[in-house]
Order: structure tokens, then sequence, then C-alpha cells
């Protein structure tokens, strides 16, 4: 029985067991350290809850545009990342405007509406521009070829973006109305961390309802099993791919103003890179073309950000653990790939598809 | 003027010539049906019909007007539905959902409510599995999934690409008792099958394809009595 099982094991699944049994126990290790040592009190845990969640949020939003356009087309876009760039930056010339004449003060909600809608315009813009031109005429090429393509957008987009707007960080102004902490279960919670999660999740509740409960939404499940099927129906395949890349470019658009409000620092041409990355690694970590796999993916990877470096790497005695945030988010990936590539409600790597 | 004219077709994959100039005609009302062995071009011959591959060469009619020129998604509108060969359900999709995009073509309030009510009397199975998603059928219940949804469409010309296939043997007659009865509601039906027999037993006419080209085309009652084509597909010596 023994001998069979390991005649089974390849020499590369061994030593990919080893490395499975080696990550876990030094994972464990270190949340024994640290849970053991006492450092942090429960109120600094639940802070950095909160801010995971707002974080996560961020990037599930983000991960839902490599979702359905994977859904569809078997292919990830990676030029993602810079539609959500596109949105975030524009909107920072407009966020500031609102500020200096006051509006983002004496109307908030409706000044930030506004924002959203606008940097939602940008990145589909950004998005359709992209299908159009980078993707559809390779729609029937070998899976490598958009890839590349898609990395070559990418950069083509910072750099338009760079010489559109400059090389110089921005910053989204502060929101008076969202500065202050609300109580939630006893703990101090920044009020913006809240907004930014419950929009979020509203944004992400109506794309479920649309995909679950529309006509559009029901073709675009049609097309996502199977084309030539779809098409029998009357379903134009054309349609659904452009209103897949739409609904992903608004997501990112409204995810890129929700960073602002949350992290207002650090607005430029590159800041697409890291965020895409990771919310890439958040659609894997769910599942890829999974969309609920997406949305919890986002959370989790927002939370394993948040929670990982104090909780794991600081016990494992690693000094400035906070600065190996991005290290962990990559890890993760690392980890998916090496336990379960299919993700959390994945099924297998859909090659049957391809 | 006939129903459905296919004229002189030639459709290729790449570089090879699946159709070689094969010619159909269906008229209102009739069960037609196209029978060959595996690889004869059968399955290639209604894609093109209906849209999803394009031939190089002919021409197809759908009363008197070509429809070549349509997409695929276009020609459902003209009133061509196709199931296809292995019936190709939306698995991931209930059964109410794949037969509400059967409906995809029609107008939101044109009477599809009472159609998919028509569609629960004509396959009551279809009714207790209503919101059951469409993978987990039996492929007894996933042919009636494609048929009823292909009937959505309320099509006046309905594409069928072996029904029976892959069905244990009761199952089959239900099949085929089920497209008789499309037929006499006044869907014309063009038919292919391995199951000649069945078929033929059916059928008005029949053509018989063979590498892609039209080898016998006759009335149903001669093909079957048709000594070549009980040696090759009625399995009688
Ligand atoms: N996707 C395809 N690519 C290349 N050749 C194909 C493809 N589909 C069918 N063929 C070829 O076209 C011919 C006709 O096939 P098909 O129409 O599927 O036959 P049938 O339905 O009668 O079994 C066969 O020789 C088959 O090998
Ligand atoms: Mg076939």
């Amino acid at each position: 029985m023994l001998t069979r099982t390991l005649a089974r094991l390849s020499w590369v699944d061994l030593i990919l067991r080893v490395f499975q049994i080696i990550a876990a126990i030094v994972i464990v290790i270190g949340i024994v350290n640290v849970f053991r040592s006492n450092t942090y009190t429960s109120n600094q845990w639940a802070t950095l809850v909160f801010a995971g969640l707002a974080q996560g949020s961020i990037y599930a939003l983000i991960a839902l545009g490599y979702t359905l356009v994977y859904g569809i087309l078997l292919m990830i876009n990676f030029a993602h990342g810079e539609v959500y760039m596109a949105g975030a930056f524009s909107t920072v010339f407009l966020a500031g405007y609102f500020s200096n004449t006051g509006f983002l003060q004496s109307s908030p909600i409706l000044a930030i509406i506004i924002m959203i809608i606008f940097a939602a315009a940008v990145s589909t813009a950004i998005a359709l521009l992209l299908e159009r031109i980078a993707y559809r005429p390779l729609r029937n090429a070998p899976r490598l070829i958009p890839l590349i393509t898609a990395i070559g957008a990418s950069f083509t987009l910072q750099y338009t973006f760079r010489g559109l707007y400059g090389a110089e960080f921005k910053s989204y102004p502060q929101v008076p109305a969202l500065s202050g902490t609300v109580n939630v279960i006893g703990f101090d919670v920044p009020l913006v961390q809240l907004v930014v999660f419950f929009a979020a999740v509203g944004l992400m509740i109506a794309l479920y309802l649309y995909v679950e409960r529309t006509k559009s939404g029901k073709a675009m499940r049609a097309v996502s099993e199977d084309k030539d099927v779809a098409r029998l129906m009357g379903i134009d395949i054309d349609r659904v791919i452009v209103t897949t890349f739409a609904l992903g470019g608004a997501l990112a658009g409204a995810a890129g103003v929700f960073n602002g409000l949350f992290r207002p620092q650090g607005v430029f041409f590159f800041m697409g890179f890291f965020p895409g990355i990771k919310a890439f690694t958040a659609a894997v970590l769910g599942g890829i073309g999974n969309i609920p796999g997406a949305m919890i993916g986002g959370l989790m990877l927002g939370l394993i950000e948040s929670l990982g470096p104090n909780s794991i790497v600081e016990g494992l005695g690693i000094p400035s653990a906070n600065q190996l945030k991005d290290a962990i988010a990559f890890s993760v990936l690392v980890l998916i790939l090496i336990y379960r590539p299919q993700g959390i409600f994945g099924e297998r790597l859909a090659e049957k598809k391809a | 003027m006939a129903m459905l004219e296919v004229n002189d077709i030639h459709t290729y994959y790449g570089n090879i010539h699946a159709l070689k100039g094969i010619s159909i005609t269906v008229e209102e009302g009739e069960i037609v049906t196209l029978i060959g062995a595996n690889g004869a071009g059968k399955t290639t011959t209604l894609r093109t019909i209906s849209g999803l591959l394009k031939p190089r060469q002919g021409n197809v009619t759908l009363w008197g007007e070509d429809i070549v020129q349509y997409a695929a998604h276009e020609v459902v509108f003209q009133g061509v539905a196709m199931v296809p060969e292995g019936r190709g359900v939306f698995a991931k999709l209930s059964v109410k959902e794949n037969l509400e995009m059967g409906a995809y073509s029609r107008k939101a309030g044109s009477g599809i409510r009472q159609d998919m009510d028509r569609m629960f009397a004509l396959f009551p199975r279809l009714e207790e599995r209503i919101g059951q998603l469409a993978g987990t059928l039996s492929g007894g219940e996933q042919q009636m999934v494609a048929t009823a949804r292909a009937l959505m469409a309320r099509p006046k010309l309905l594409l069928m690409d072996e029904p029976s296939m892959g069905l244990a043997p009761i199952l089959v007659d239900g099949i085929f008792d089920t497209i008789k009865e499309i037929n006499q509601e006044g869907t014309t039906v063009l038919l292919v099958e391995q199951n000649a027999l069945m078929a033929l037993s059916i059928a008005n006419r029949g053509y018989v394809l063979q590498t892609g080209e039209v080898v016998i085309s006759d009335s149903a009652e001669n093909l079957k009595v048709n000594e070549t084509v009980q040696k090759a597909y009625l399995g009688i010596d």
C-alpha cells in the first residue's frame, strides 16, 4: 500500500510535498511565537483586521476584472493594473479641484460619487481600447501571444500617462467628513475604512446580482461555458466580451478612488503595478474565473497582508516585518500555486476549456 | 420555393476539405434526415447552415434569402435553431436559465413564459428539475434540455445533431416520438442521425453522406429498402 503510493510520487511531487510541509511548519512557528510573547493588544489586532478588510475590498474589486475576463476569454489581462491606474491617476486632479473649490468639504458624498463615476468612465474607456486594439485582433492567436501583448500594453499605458500627467507623485486630498473614527464592537475604527469596505462590498453585490439575475448576465455565463452554443442562442459574443471588459474597468476605476480615500499618497503612473499583481494573486487565490472567488480572495489577501507581518514574520525573528507586506503577497501566490493551483473555489485548471 | 436550400457548399477546416459540394433541400413541414458514417460531414453541414462555419463556395438560402451573410448569432433571428452534437447544455446554468437562453433572441413578454410551460408539458421531467444545474442531469434529461432550449427560440427550422447519441435504448424511442410531435406542431426538422433505422422511420426524405458528398438522396421508404443503405447503415446483409 505504502510502496504503491510512494511509487506513484514523482521527484517533483516529493519535493513539493516536502516544501509544503516546511512552509506549514514555518508559518505555525511564527504564529505561535507571536502569540506566546503577547506583543500586541487585541485593539492593535483589530486595527490590522479592519485595515486589511478595507485594503482587501480594493484588491477584490480589481481582482474581479481579471476573473471576469478570464472567465470569458481564458486570458489574463495583465494590463489590468494600468486600467486601475488610469482611473485613479486621472481622478486625482478632479479630487484636487473638488477640494480647492470646497465642494468636497460641503457635499462629500456627492463629490465622491462623481469621482467614482469619473474614474470608472476613464478606466472603462481604457479597458475597451485595450480590448479593441490589443486583444481582439489576437483572439485566435496562441495563448502566449496576447499575454506578451498585455505586457507591452502595460508599458504603453504607463508611459502614456506619465507623458500626460508627469512623473511626480500626487496625493488625493483629505476628506474631512471621512476623517473620524467609529466604534465597532468596542474598537475604534477609522470611518474611511468602513466606508471603503461597505461601498466596495455594495459594488460587488451589484455585480453579483447582474451576473446571476439579468438576461445579459446569464448570457455572459453562457458565453463563458461554450461560445459556439451561446452563438446558436443568438448571443453576440463580441458584445458580451466588450461588456465584460467594461465591467472590469468600471470596478477598477472605483477601486482607484477607494484607494485614494484610504491611502491618499502615492498616486503616479506606476501605481497600478503592485495592486495589479496583488489583485491577480487574489483572483488566483479564489480560483481564477470564479466571481465569488475573486471577492473572497481579495478580502483574504488584504487580511493576510495586514496580519501576516506581525503574526508570522515577526515571530520568526525577522526584523522590520512591516516592510515585508509585498513579499507576503507574493509568497501567498507561490504557496497557492504549490498547494492548490485551482484556488479556493476553482475547479481543476481550465485546460478542458482551452 | 423550398424552405431551406443548401446549394453546392464547400466547407473547410483550415486545409481540410470537409464538405465537397453538398446540396440539400428541405420543404416546410418535413422531417429530413442526413445519415452517414462517422466523419462523413453531417455535423459540418449543420454547422454551416447555422452560420458557425462559413462555406468557401456555395450558398444557403432560407425562403430564398441567402443566410450565409449572417453571423451565427443572427441566423437564429431568421428562424433557425440547433440542438448541437453532444447536446451542449450550459452545465453551470440551471434548467430554467438554459431555457431562458434558448429564448435569448426573443423580446421579453413575447410569450416566453407560456412557451416554457409548453416545454414542461412536453418534458415533465424538466419541470421537476427546473432549478437544478443542467450539468447534474442525466444524459436523457440533458437531451430534453437541449431540445427544449432550441424550441424556446420558436424556430421554423430545427437542426438536430444526433439527439440519440449516448442514450439508453429505452430513451431513444422517446426522443424520436418527441421529434415527431414537434414536427406535427409545425416545426420543420433537419435531423442528423447515426441511428439510421430510427431516423428513416420518422423522416419523409433522407440524404446519405459519404466523405463530404451526398451519395444517395431519396424518400425514407426507398432508403429503407435500398441495398447500399441497408448494408452500410442499417446493419442488414
Ligand atoms: N474541428 C475540426 N477540425 C478539423 N477537421 C475537422 C473538424 N471537425 C470535423 N473535421 C473533419 O471534417 C470531416 C467531417 O466531420 P463531421 O462533420 O464532424 O462528420 P460527422 O458529423 O458526419 O461525423 C471529418 O473528416 C472530420 O475529421
Ligand atoms: Mg457529427
